[in-house]
């Protein structure tokens, strides 16, 4: 069966009794007319570029071409040298995996776009931290990026998941809505726990705009991965403890939808308001461009 | 329009930073480098609008030129490539211009040698592509699909002609586009095709009297 809205998800999960990631591999391997062990072996070849993304950029004090950015993750891990994570190991984790990523990513480094490359390091930095933390297999991890990419799926369908046509909430909401249900189906949450980590997450950054300074997927984009990442767990807990998004999915994607058609297309990866054109972002921009 | 997949969500693995301004990119270098195949002397890049503004800070020239000389978007030499030793075969050069009309990721790919090929293509956005135009004719490549395109008489039949060759060689037909400069003048047509071609079938193609020129564009591979 086609699937095109979370309800539909949901009823297909209870109707079959499986999981998301069964339902949307199955459903994979029927539409490309492959296994469902090549729709597995090709989420687990974007898992291990994941993982290599971060190894190389935990290790990388290069700055991007812009010279803005690129050494944030290197400041984390020194001050987590001496400091204790205020949210113990995993928290450490995920933000200097996702700024790892991201600042592979602005370097010029190989990284997943997941969704997009501007919101590269939020799915990652949750997976691997969680993963390594809690010791999921190799299997259950590609559940969770399976589990992640179907989310994504569904929310693309609705809205293009591009900055400059609903802003932020598109790129690094989706990701942090991937992230929530990922993460929720890896601790164990069932269908509708995972169904509502995502809601939540995806609620509580509506609104998010697209204002890159000089136009470059630098200032905010890299430091957002971290803040998202973290975001997307605080969702997660929230779902596994019974909390409910009193609106449902799909109604929430109608409102990232909505909200991103009536925001301002200045605000729409277009540099031409927010943070992109404050005065220090039009001095950084001379710098660059000339 | 082909749906997003959730192989789309959780892909492409791609060197950075932008899918629009250096996947993209890299994309619509390898697919113009599909369609001139031949070994240029110099490739002349002319990029537009925000590719012009903020491809410096994205790499969207060393992608262009990355894709021209055949690296995939995963490719960790795309980086260096303009000090890389692959970049030394080729003379290039890169111009940009402002220009409304067209797309805000658009470039214009000159190849020169045997002969001239100049290719127009955008980055639609997400890491997608289009070739709009191969010198003067319009064309949608989006590097999807096995392509055949072939310059051509415009005359009744010659579609029919062709179509008639694949289909005894049971190929189905995934889109065709056809344009012309003047009734009874030139006419090209592109064709894309579900599974892959074999010379053999181009070489029947280009039998037909009034066909001028086949080629055959291979689709991108991620």
């Amino acid at each position: 069966m086609e699937i095109n809205t979370f309800e539909q998800l949901k009823d297909e999960c209870i109707s079959k009794n499986k999981k998301i990631y069964e339902i949307a591999q199955e459903n994979m391997a029927i539409g490309s007319d492959i296994s469902v062990e090549q729709v597995r072996a090709f989420a687990n070849r974007s898992l291990f570029a994941m993982k290599e993304a971060i190894e190389i950029g935990m290790n990388s004090r290069e700055l991007s071409m812009s010279g803005m950015c690129g050494q944030d993750c290197y400041k984390l891990q020194k001050y987590y040298k001496t400091a204790r994570p205020m949210f113990g190991s995993v928290f450490e984790k995920i933000i200097e995996y996702a700024l790892a990523t991201s600042e592979e990513n602005i370097r010029m480094g190989k990284i997943v776009a997941c969704p997009t490359a501007g919101s590269c390091g939020i799915l990652p930095s949750t997976i691997v931290a969680v993963s390594e933390e809690y010791n999921y297999s190799e299997s259950e991890q590609i559940n969770a990026v399976i589990t992640a990419g179907e989310i994504g799926r569904i929310i693309s369908i609705k809205v293009a998941l591009a900055g400059a046509v609903a802003g932020c909430q598109a790129e690094c909401g989706t990701a942090a809505a991937m992230s929530a249900a990922a993460i929720c189906q890896l601790r164990g949450g069932n269908i509708s726990q995972v169904l509502n980590a995502m809601a939540l997450a995806m609620k509580n950054i509506l609104g998010l705009t697209c204002d890159p300074v000089a136009g470059l997927v630098e200032v905010p984009c890299v430091k957002r991965n971290p803040f998202m990442a973290v975001h997307s767990i605080t969702a997660v807990e929230m779902a596994l403890a019974g909390i409910e998004s009193k609106i449902p999915p799909d109604e929430v994607i109608d409102a990232m939808e909505q909200t991103g058609a009536l925001m301002s297309p200045t605000l729409k990866e277009s540099s031409q308001a927010g943070l992109a054109t404050t005065p220090s972002a039009m001095r950084v921009q001379k710098e660059i461009f000339g | 329009m082909k749906k997003t997949t959730l192989f789309d969500i959780i892909s492409p693995v791609m060197i950075g930073p932008s899918s629009s301004h250096t996947a993209g990119a890299v994309r619509l270098g390898l697919l113009a480098r599909n369609i001139y195949k031949n070994k240029p002397n110099k490739i002349i890049f002319r990029l537009y609008n925000s590719y012009a503004h903020t491809g410096k800070g994205h790499g969207t020239e060393k992608g262009l030129l990355a894709g021209v000389l055949g690296l995939s978007v995963d490719d960790r030499r795309i980086k260096d490539v303009f000090e890389s030793d692959i970049a030394k075969t080729v003379e290039y050069e890169f111009e940009y211009a402002d220009n409304f009309k067209r797309h805000p990721n658009a470039v214009d790919i000159t190849f020169l040698g045997e002969n001239k090929m100049i290719i127009q293509g955008d980055s639609v956005g997400a890491g997608e592509i289009a070739i709009r135009k191969i010198n003067d004719f319009n064309v949608k490549l989006t590097g999807k699909f096995n392509t055949i395109l072939l310059v051509y008489k415009d005359m009744p039949g010659i579609i029919s002609q062709v179509s008639s060759v694949l289909q005894y060689h049971n190929l189905n037909i995934a889109f065709l586009n056809c344009d012309r400069n003047a009734k009874g003048q030139q006419a090209s047509m592109v064709i894309g095709i579900d599974g892959a071609i074999s010379s053999e079938i181009l070489e029947i193609i280009q039998e037909i009297p009034e066909v001028y020129f086949v080629s055959y564009i291979e689709k991108l591979e991620n």
